[in-house]
């Protein structure tokens, strides 16, 4: 026990000193996570709509959040090969599951301090009450629909174990595609009828539907000073698929990666690339 | 009788690469290879690149999965009981493969967690080891990036010691060092063996090195070992008085870099 707290803190202990190296770009990121959210937002402000803006800004937020977990887990594999460490993690004695975990739990808390940052610089240019929103309901949503996020991540992270350059690739084709289909920034019912399909295995778009009702989004009760939040029992139906996926997907990323894994060491694939 | 560290016997490993639509080739990295190194012995592997050797380490490394063969480690089998056999080997290779703007402090104890080891322990080892190695204290918080290639070596073998191994796997430690870097680590490896008994294993194209070290040399041409002894032996073999000309004679290849273009 005390060995595999220690090996899934040396993921956590090697992220944070990562991040404090690379602090000018963490900034960097962050802006711009920031300024792209607030850019979305002021869509709403400008129309003088703060149902619209408090749409884009669930949007914003949410994405925010799911996309960084889920890009920090599957480019984590793809940094390894390019400094050329993924053959020394390979190597270690640690069971696929604590390093994925580990890998898991430094994205999310990653994840989270961003979403922060990003939170309070979407209320401060919004002026957004967020008042009478049933933010115990949100937080649980969210926390549900990480499982989800984490076996997504940990699915697109054998892309990169089966091919450097053009796994880097794939994540962020099947991060643009979760980001459209979701109805990140729209509802869903205005994609092509032939794509509407698609958002019924997104992850994403049951996170955003759920949330939305708990911050009032579309409900006749909230005004622009009071949000009338729909109570945990209105996104039931959500929270069950949620979680639901976030079982299916988090056995089946591991599954997925310790297979891919195995062939990729009968192929001769783990040398470095890049 | 003691057991061997390392038994390898019948190993094959067959690259298959598509070119093109229909075309496939293939390429035999290693061809029907056996040997064994005993106990705290220092065994070398010498052969041109291409010839095979990355893909050896590799596959005692548990990095690569072989086509067919028996490999055992201390006992333990590949692919078999791969967890037991991380847990007893080290491994340095030909590049040094860091986190370049981590410490050398950093580096290590991200390895010794990884290993389950206490960081303090860790820490303290580590420079022990680097100091056993020449390098100054001063050092270890520096990042990789900023220091030399063969300052980068040093910790690279740090690293694989730290976790305290009892079989060590050196794939070309010290090409591309500076002599008096080269002979830091020589010097080191050969007090590892006296001191600690640690088995090793070391792929080299420097023969005068594989001399100084090894106790035994196996020459790999072509993912084939063509011949193995004491490096007299395979003098006294090839009727030579060096061991460059003997490998030239026994293998039919220039051991030099350019010899090939790729390693396998």
């Amino acid at each position: 026990m005390e060995t595999t707290m220690r090996q899934t803190w040396a993921f956590l202990f090697r992220g944070y000193h990562l991040t404090r190296r690379y602090i000018g770009w963490v900034v960097v990121f962050n802006f711009y996570a920031l300024v792209t959210s607030a850019t979305v937002a002021l869509i709403g402000v400008a129309a003088g709509d703060y149902q619209l803006t408090l749409t884009l800004v669930v949007g914003a937020l949410l994405w925010n959040y799911l996309s960084s977990l889920y890009n920090e887990i599957a480019m984590s594999i793809a940094y390894e090969r390019w400094e050329g460490t993924l053959e020394y993690t390979f190597m270690a004695p640690v069971s696929r599951l604590v390093h994925l975990l580990g890998l898991s739990l430094y994205s999310l808390v990653n994840s989270i301090i961003t979403s922060l940052i990003v939170l309070a610089g979407l209320l401060l240019f919004t002026n957004l009450n967020l008042r009478g929103a049933n933010l115990f309901g949100v937080l649980l949503v969210v926390a549900v629909s990480t499982l989800a996020f984490v076996g997504l991540g940990l699915i697109a992270a054998v892309f990169p174990v089966m091919s450097a350059e053009r796994g880097a690739e794939a994540t962020h084709i099947f991060q643009g595609s979760l980001l459209l289909v979701s109805g990140v920034y729209y509802p869903v019912e205005v994609l092509p009828r032939w794509m509407q399909p698609l958002s019924a295995i997104s992850p994403a778009t049951y996170t955003l539907s759920a949330c939305r009702k708990l911050f009032g989004v579309g409900n006749s009760g909230s005004t622009a000073q009071f949000l009338s939040g729909a109570p945990l029992s209105a996104v039931a139906h959500e929270l069950l698929i949620l979680a639901l996926m976030g079982a299916i997907l988090l056995p089946f990323g591991l599954w997925v990666f310790v297979r891919v894994e195995a062939w990729a060491k009968r192929a001769g694939k783990l040398k470095r690339t890049g | 009788m003691q057991q061997p560290a390392i038994s390898v016997r019948n190993l094959r490993k067959c690259f298959r690469k598509r070119n093109g639509f229909r075309r496939r080739s293939q390429l035999w990295a290693l061809d029907d290879v056996s040997f064994n190194v005993g106990q705290g012995e220092t065994y070398g592997l010498l052969g041109p690149n291409g010839s095979g050797k990355s893909s050896l380490i590799r596959i005692l490394s548990t990095l690569l999965i072989a086509d067919t063969g028996e490999v055992q480690l201390l006992g333990y089998s590949l692919p078999e009981q791969q967890e037991q056999v991380r847990r007893i080997i080290g491994r340095v290779s030909v590049d040094a493969a860091f986190y370049k703007k981590l410490s050398a402090r950093e580096n290590l104890l991200y390895t010794a967690l990884l290993y389950g080891q206490k960081a303090r322990d860790a820490e303290q080892r580590a420079l022990q080891i680097l100091e056993r190695l020449g390098m100054e204290n001063t050092k270890f918080s520096t990042p990789l990036e900023e220091m030399s290639r063969g300052m980068q070596q040093k910790i690279s073998i740090a690293r694989a010691l730290v976790i305290n191994p009892p079989l060590l796997l050196l794939d070309e430690p010290t090409t591309g060092l500076d002599p008096k870097s080269r002979r830091d680590v020589q010097s080191f490896l050969e007090d590892l063996r006296s001191r600690e008994g640690t088995t090793i294993l070391l792929t080299t194209h420097d023969m005068a090195e594989a001399e100084r070290l090894c106790a035994r040399i196996g020459f790999l041409a072509h993912g084939k070992l063509v011949a193995e002894g004491t490096p007299a032996a395979l003098m006294r073999q090839a009727q030579t008085k060096t061991l460059d000309d003997a490998f030239i004679k026994l293998t039919g290849e220039q051991l030099s870099e350019e010899a090939l273009a790729v390693e396998v």
